[in-house]
């Protein structure tokens, strides 16, 4: 996968603070004045996705969307799949000035058998590392989709 | 500022109520920063039409990051060495959070003392939202 460049800015971690309800005055701090650095909340580098050309979840000019309009629009085979699990280890602290890299590898992956049938785990693991190569973050994600529909899974197993 | 490991004891928690009454903008405020604008998050006709769900619901990175909160206010963001979550359940508009956070173990790490945490959100009628566990540097005071 190709190598994502997240630049963090003190303005882009204002609205994201807010959208999580993080009133920290140090944010709007840190517009005012540089030297500030204010340190990111704990899942903003999550935000990444903005600067990654390929991600399948932002409407693209000239590009199909999947979503409604005239008509409700058509979810993806699947459902697209859900988050079942987000980790992360912080290696440092990521601040307001800060440019990282992202790059996402594959991880495990593995089958469970629920009440809703056969379900796939997968799991991906994305390093953000500083303007040096140091590891800031490492993030461990594991989506879930399932593998049957309900339907046909269901009367097979108990749990 | 860390917080004193004298300060800190085992079995302590702290439980606070992150958001009430979630309202779907805030939803799309989250989809605004955080850049992901899957539909079923924001787009009622698209969640019940075409995906089958009876509205939109939160993203899960959302409710993650309104637990997250929690440590913060405590620990202070630099402080934090590790944060995961479980999704067990979905958030939906109208739901009110709250989320406990419980000191499980006091350990010693590579830089000095950690408070080891575990997670938990629920919603209005007590069910887990999510579950997570976290730790947390602590300061030794001289």
């Amino acid at each position: 996968m190709p190598t994502i460049r997240l630049p963090v800015e003190a303005g882009h971690m204002l609205t994201f603070a807010r959208a999580i309800g993080d009133d920290d005055p140090a944010y709007r701090a840190a517009l005012a004045d540089p030297d500030v650095a204010a340190v990111a909340p704990p899942t903003f580098v999550m935000a990444s996705a903005h600067f990654d050309d390929d991600y399948p979840l932002r409407p693209k000019p000239g590009e199909e969307w999947f979503g409604s309009g005239a008509g409700p629009g058509t979810a993806r085979e699947g459902g697209g799949g859900l988050h079942a699990e987000q980790h992360f280890e912080y290696h440092r602290p990521v601040r307001a000035g800060d440019v990282l890299t992202a790059e996402t590898r594959p991880g495990r992956s593995w089958e469970k058998r629920g009440r809703a049938g056969l379900l796939r785990f997968t799991e991906t693991i994305t390093e953000y590392r500083d303007a040096r190569g140091d590891l800031v973050v490492t993030a461990r994600s594991v989506g879930v989709v399932p593998e049957a529909p309900v339907s046909a899974a269901s009367g097979k197993e108990g749990n | 500022m860390a917080v004193p490991l004298d300060e800190i004891k085992v079995g302590e928690t702290r439980e606070r109520v992150v958001v009430e009454d979630l309202k779907r903008t805030q939803i799309v405020q989250y989809a605004g920063a955080s850049g992901d604008f899957n539909p079923l998050h924001s787009d009622h006709e698209f969640a019940v039409t075409a995906a089958g769900y009876p509205g939109v619901f939160a993203h899960g990175m959302l409710t993650m990051g309104m637990t997250g909160r929690v440590l913060t206010e405590w620990f202070g963001r630099e402080n934090l060495l590790r944060f995961g979550v479980r999704f067990k359940a979905q958030v939906w508009p109208g739901d009110t959070l709250t989320v406990t956070a419980t000191v499980e173990d006091v350990a010693s790490g590579e830089q000095g003392p950690v408070a080891e945490l575990s997670l938990r959100t629920v919603n209005q009628d007590g069910v887990e939202v999510v579950t997570g566990t976290a730790a947390a540097r602590l300061e030794v005071r001289a």
